[in-house]
């Protein structure tokens, strides 16, 4: 299936008056055959879809992604299950898919193979979690050859100098960590997320996507609210999925009426 | 940044975005306070008084007459803790004072950086919190009463192996929420730049002072350096006295656990291939996708399937050589070297001696002057080694 760009997304999303609402997920939890459905049923409830491989040392990441990996892992998930993941729910949509992993995995695969298999697919975009703009030269290069959007994160504590920096050479949008932590659900968004929005602004003309600790309707309204673009949300629906690991209908149901909810709150900005 | 903290290919700063301002904050201060006189001053004082430093060059010389060659021990299991991890624990514990930081957080595994670590920040006055797997916590239950007697709350790690390597992954993502009170304090000379530069400064103490030991002892350079590598800190710093002394072979012994053909072991350069671990690229066990494996050795200190990127880089280039000794030869040489000397050698260490041993053994070694850096002493081992020799303590 053909794709459609962040940046059809973003007008799109505009022109509705709303924010773009994108889920995340890891390949495999609780296994293959579940987590391709949960994708599937996300497709026509959200705007576009960001996705996991599991990694044995995720250190940007707080325990919920971590136990996801895990779960991954006891379900035999491998990179070539991995893309096969892709290949399946690339025929099933096509909005936006971008993927968010660690450097090894790629370095492993061969840089130059991954990209090029990933634009086979028809993959949008990747973020490597622990790949700074110091060392992505050869992936921003390779990424570009391909036509995938190489996307990175800024905080609070990037400097203007960087921000200028990675502006330059991030594309599809930006991804605000909107605390200084791991990824993880928490209870309230970090309220300097406003005046950095704002800093992000006077550098990029990306559009901006909030993510790390967003888990309800309020903090979507609250980070729109800010001046982004949109929310990431990957804990708390991972959560959810732990917490239903025996019933999955139950956990389809909840996934169901969560991202409902979620993107609700994106709308009559 | 001002540097890219690359060896070679090797080496770097792959780490999250959200790090990035402490990595640039560290490096600032690092190469500011390494060339500041008072600092210098400070960690002497600290290395001299404290640890108890210089550590002797010691000549073993039954052991020696046992092989037919020259073999100098170099003691740091005389310094304070046990182990040439307080070396590194000071310059660092210092320069997050200098930096104005109030809290340490460290790794460990068998709990030797866990104390050092530990003991600093009680002397200077800064809270610690020491990640420990949860497996090393049950097993090590010796080593966590004595972190937490210097005042340091051992937090266990309870996801992935429960092993040292999750205990840095729990460290970063710690220090990543926590970045202005806190320093994260590296064991060892893997992590991201300037971490891999930083440890070997802190440890290139004993090179300094082996090479000078042996120039006065013998009136010349050794022939060949011998020391055992898990992360690589006690290594790089006997090497670091020696890498630009080209007749002076370097070998770094890995821990070969069960044997290097079976999935039991910790020989990360002998067995493993290029990849990225916990901050920087090097070479690591992995799987065919990249998925870093887990390790096993009888010697904690070695039971890591990363090493500090400057190794691969030596390795890579020849400068030095990399071997593996099973956990059957290290306990042997263990043995060896209590009877023959009355020194109770670290297990990590007693992993260097079983090298030395079998390398003075081979004719064409005979009457060469060899240097073993023994990194730490053996009372933390004393529990594993009793249930290995099958004897009730």
């Amino acid at each position: 299936m053909n794709k459609k760009t962040y940046a059809e997304m973003f007008k799109e999303s505009k022109e509705n008056n709303e924010g773009v609402f994108i889920p995340f997920l890891v390949v495999g939890d609780p296994n293959y055959e579940t987590s391709i459905e949960i994708a599937k049923l996300l497709t026509d409830k959200v705007d576009a879809l960001e996705i996991g491989f599991p990694f044995s040392d995720p250190v940007a990441d707080g325990k919920s992604v971590q136990e996801a990996d895990l779960r991954a892992f006891n379900a035999g998930i491998t990179t070539e299950k991995c893309f096969k993941f892709l290949e399946e729910l690339r025929k099933y949509s096509d909005i936006p898919i971008g993927l968010l992993l660690y450097y090894n995995l790629i370095f492993n695969y061969g840089i130059e193979a991954f990209y090029k298999r990933l634009s086979e697919i028809g993959i949008n975009a990747v973020l490597t979690a622990d790949l700074p703009p110091e060392e992505a030269e050869e992936s921003i290069k390779i990424a570009n050859k391909y036509g995938i959007e190489q996307i990175f994160i800024v905080s609070q504590k990037t400097s203007n100098d960087r921000l200028k920096k990675i502006s330059e050479f991030a594309k599809g949008f930006i991804y605000v960590a909107s605390v200084m932590g791991t990824t993880g659900a928490r209870t309230t968004v970090e309220h300097d997320t406003t005046n950095l929005i704002k800093r992000i602004k006077e550098h990029s003309n990306l559009p901006l996507c909030v993510g790390f600790g967003i888990s309800k309707p309020e903090h979507v309204k609250e980070i729109l609210g800010a001046g982004s673009d949109g929310a990431i949300v990957g804990s708390a629906l991972i959560n959810i999925i732990a917490d239903n690991i025996n019933d999955k209908d139950k956990m389809m149901d909840k996934i169901s009426k969560y991202v409902i909810k979620m993107k609700d709150a994106t709308r009559g900005i | 940044m001002k540097y890219d903290g690359k060896f070679g290919k090797y080496g770097g700063v792959f780490v999250p975005e959200l790090l990035i301002p402490a990595i640039e904050e560290l490096e600032e201060a690092f190469y500011k306070f390494k060339n500041d006189e008072k600092f210098m001053k400070d960690l002497k004082f600290y290395l001299n008084e404290f640890a108890g430093r210089p550590t002797g060059l010691y000549y073993a010389e039954n052991l020696s007459k046992e092989l037919g060659c020259k073999i100098y021990l170099k003691r740091e299991d005389m310094l304070h803790t046990g182990a040439h991890k307080i070396n590194n624990a000071i310059g660092q514990g210092l320069l997050a004072k200098y930096m104005g930081k109030t809290n340490l957080i460290a790794e460990t595994g068998a709990g030797q950086h866990g104390i050092a670590t530990a003991v600093i920040g009680a002397k200077l006055g800064l809270n610690v919190k020491i990640f420990m797997g949860s497996k090393d916590v049950e097993r090590q239950k010796m080593n966590v009463f004595r972190m937490q007697l210097s005042g340091a709350e051992v937090v266990p790690v309870d996801i992935g192996s429960q092993t040292l390597k999750d205990s840095i992954n729990e460290a970063f993502r710690y220090w990543i929420s926590n970045l202005d009170t806190t320093h994260y304090l590296i064991g060892t000379t893997m992590g991201p730049h300037p971490y891999p530069n930083m440890v070997k400064f802190f440890q290139s103490i004993i090179g300094t002072e082996a090479k000078e030991q042996i120039l006065n002892l013998e009136g010349k350079l050794p022939d060949t350096v011998i020391a055992c590598v898990g992360g690589g800190s006690n290594s790089i710093g006997i090497f670091s006295g020696f890498l630009d002394d080209e007749n002076v072979d370097l070998i770094g012994v890995e821990a070969g656990g069960e044997g290097i053909d079976t999935s039991k072991n910790g020989a990360t350069l002998t067995k493993g291939t290029d990849g990225i671990l916990h901050g920087s690229l090097s070479i690591v066990l992995q799987n065919n996708d990249g998925q870093i494996q887990e390790t096993s050795s009888v010697s904690a200190g070695l039971d890591y399937p990363g090493v500090g990127p400057e190794h691969a880089y030596l390795k890579t280039n020849g400068r030095a050589q990399y071997v593996p000794i099973t956990n059957k030869e290290a306990l042997e040489a263990f043995e060896l070297l209590c009877k023959t000397e009355g020194i109770i050698p670290a297990l990590e260490s007693s992993h260097a001696i079983a090298y030395a041993i079998k390398y003075a053994k081979k004719e064409e070694n005979k009457g060469k002057i060899i240097i073993v850096n023994l990194s730490g002493r053996g009372d933390k081992d004393m529990g594993i080694i009793a249930k290995e020799l099958g004897v009730e303590v």
